[in-house]
């Protein structure tokens, strides 16, 4: 840390410059007439430091923030893990570049760690730029670091489909209704892994990474509810979409990974069991973007704190009064 | 001259030298984006695909004369103007302006145009004309779309009516037409959820809610999951009783009401600390961009260095 103000001493310079009117004024005017007549772009500027030191902290350092993996995506895990070699697996991109930031490390991670499983994986999407986003995470994760896996043998995009739930409800019965070809335009019957799937619940596992609608709720309704026994699903939502799918956990949803916390809760089981003593930096996206949660938690926590001071002390000036 | 508009040219100007001095006189630059050159159809042409500057830099220490790896003009403006579009939305945090306006109005049309294509090629074109003209469809615009042994799906026309009648209320006469098409779709969708949400939310949220109160695991009582378990029947039940309005809410209800209210609380917090977790993510991903892709400030993929 030291190291780093020494060699960095530029940042602590512009930062506590900028902060250095907003010092001002408490020292002048006083601490709780100052937070009573706060701008609130003096908040928006702590909010922008607290997220971008730790991200250039993080960044410069390489050291990331240590994570303790929780209960869920401990499951989350070991639903992947106790798969065989050669078990089919889909896996639904549903989401767009709006929450890539969350999702793109889960959607890396769970990668990863289905091709050391060496699992036969099927993507697609129900979000029109999801099917983009799973080539971007094909080309990332098993093109550069899997080159032994083909296309049409180990792995296939079958593209994005409209239609949301409709789309879930046909191919639960009949993938071929919907799907005839995969997202290059290759008739399915051309594609050797695709030989004898006739729909999804011959899939030992469904993966959904999620951002919304249509995304794991509906994967729950359409899917895993019709049949429980044949359809299990896990999957990493968004943190504003998490508390609505907590109630399906554990029954209808064994695992489920909410928000970046669960992306590096998950990401630090892949990487501890897969990603040998120097893990690659691309596959600790989640663990590094910790570090700004961190920080701008603490200062959220810290500004409530200090509402609450003032809401009291106001009420009590008014009582005297 | 305004002070304000001064502290403004003033930063505006700052911000600018830095970027000048960044790009033009740093070992390493900023803000450039670099491709491979792969040959395809035997040479004829070239697929450029994303490459960092760290393989630029190796390939020409290895031979200067080498056309592989390439600066991409291309993409290095389109990352100045993804990295001009963040700085502009972030300056409505400070006031509402006219460059915010302006990349805002642009961010609505991209977006509005966008969904009209998705909505094109991938709705009407595979899933209505491609089934009621499949040959003509394979032919003209997606080849493998229905297979060779297509066969034209004449059902199909009863959604191509259904479509044309709910644009029917754009024409000065006869808009009633278009709410035959919109009862259906009403119908069916409200149909379609009713059963998933009764079978899948309704029917097992009280299923998953039946839980025994004193847990016994392997033989042994599970202190833990026993609270685990009576925390969710209790918040089940005092979350259900506030919401029942047939009694008076004094005496026990009143209470049992009140327990429901600080767990409707506390999920309520929940629900916007993992909102801000959501948004804080989406912030640092944006101010990732800039100092990473952009400014080239921090390496974490080590692309910009060697």
């Amino acid at each position: 840390m030291r190291d780093f103000l020494e060699q960095q001493w530029w940042l602590v310079v512009i930062v506590l410059g900028s902060l250095a009117p907003l010092a001002a004024q408490f020292v002048s005017r006083g601490f709780l007439p100052t937070l009573r007549t706060l701008d609130r772009r003096w908040i928006f500027l702590l909010m922008f430091w607290a997220v971008l030191v730790p991200i250039y902290f993080v960044g410069v350092t390489g050291r990331t923030f240590p994570e303790i993996p929780g209960a869920l995506a401990k499951a989350t895990f070991n639903e992947i893990e106790k798969l065989h070699a050669g078990d089919p697996v889909l896996i639904a991109f549903d989401y767009d570049p709006s929450s890539e930031g969350e999702l793109s490390p889960m959607a890396t991670a769970f990668v990863k760690q289905c091709a050391e499983k060496k699992l036969k994986m099927y993507f697609m999407a129900l979000w029109p730029v999801g099917s983009q986003l799973a080539d971007a995470t094909i080309d990332d994760v098993l093109k550069s670091d899997f080159p032994n896996l083909v296309y049409g043998q180990d792995y296939v995009n079958l593209g994005y489909k409209s239609g949301n739930e409709g789309v879930i409800k046909v191919i639960v019965t009949n993938l071929r209704e919907l799907y005839t070809t995969d997202s290059r335009g290759t008739p399915l019957q051309d594609i050797p892994m695709m030989h004898g799937i006739q729909n999804i619940q011959q899939m030992k596992l469904v993966i959904d990474i999620s951002a919304g609608y249509p995304g794991i709720k509906e994967w729950v309704q359409y899917a895993v509810t019709p049949f429980p026994e044949t359809i299990h699903l896990v999957g990493g939502s968004t943190g504003v979409q998490a508390p609505q799918l907590y109630p399906y956990v554990p029954r209808q949803l064994p695992g489920l990974l909410g928000a970046i916390k669960g992306a590096a809760e998950y990401e630090k089981l892949v990487i501890d069991k897969y990603g040998g003593p120097h893990p690659n930096p691309k596959y600790l996206d989640g663990l590094r973007r910790m570090g700004p949660q961190l920080v701008a938690h603490l200062l959220i926590i810290f500004l409530i704190v200090m509402a609450n001071i003032l809401y009291f002390a106001d009420k009590r000036r008014e009582s005297r009064s | 001259m305004k002070r304000e508009t001064m502290i403004w040219a003033a930063i505006m100007l700052l911000g600018a030298g830095t970027l000048i001095w960044r790009a033009a006189f740093t070992t390493n630059g900023m803000g450039r984006e670099y491709v491979r050159a792969v040959p395809v159809g035997n040479g004829q042409w070239n697929r450029y695909d994303p490459a960092t500057y760290d393989d630029y830099i190796r390939s020409e220490s290895a031979n200067p004369n080498q056309r592989e790896y390439l600066l991409s003009i291309p993409r290095t403006i389109c990352l100045w103007i993804a990295a001009f579009f963040t700085i502009a939305i972030f300056s409505f945090l400070y006031r509402d302006n006219p460059i915010y306006k302006i990349v805002e109005a642009i961010y609505v049309g991209l977006s509005a145009g966008y969904w009209m294509v998705i909505a094109f090629w991938d709705v009407l074109i595979p899933n209505l004309l491609g089934k009621v003209w499949p040959t003509m469809i394979q032919k003209w615009a997606m080849p493998g779309l229905s297979g060779p042994d297509a066969k034209r799906d004449f059902w199909y026309l009863i959604p191509l009516v259904l479509g044309i009648m709910l644009l029917w209320r754009m024409a000065p006469r006869g808009d009633w037409i278009a709410r035959w098409p919109l009862a259906f779709i009403i119908g069916t969708t409200a149909g379609l959820q009713l059963v998933a949400y009764l079978h899948g939310d309704f029917l097992e949220q009280i299923r998953s809610s039946i839980l025994p109160l004193v847990v016994n695991n392997l033989g042994a009582f599970d202190f833990w999951a026993s609270v685990e378990n009576l925390i969710v029947v209790v918040g089940v039940l005092s979350c259900l009783t506030y919401f029942f309005f047939s009694f008076e809410h004094t005496g026990f209800v009143g209470k049992t009401a009140n327990v429901g209210i600080w767990f409707l609380m506390i999920t309520f917090g929940a629900s916007f600390g993992y909102t801000v977790m959501g948004r804080i993510a989406l912030l640092a991903i944006r101010i990732e961009f800039l100092l990473d892709d952009w400014l080239w400030l921090i390496d974490p993929l080590h692309r910009h260095t060697r």
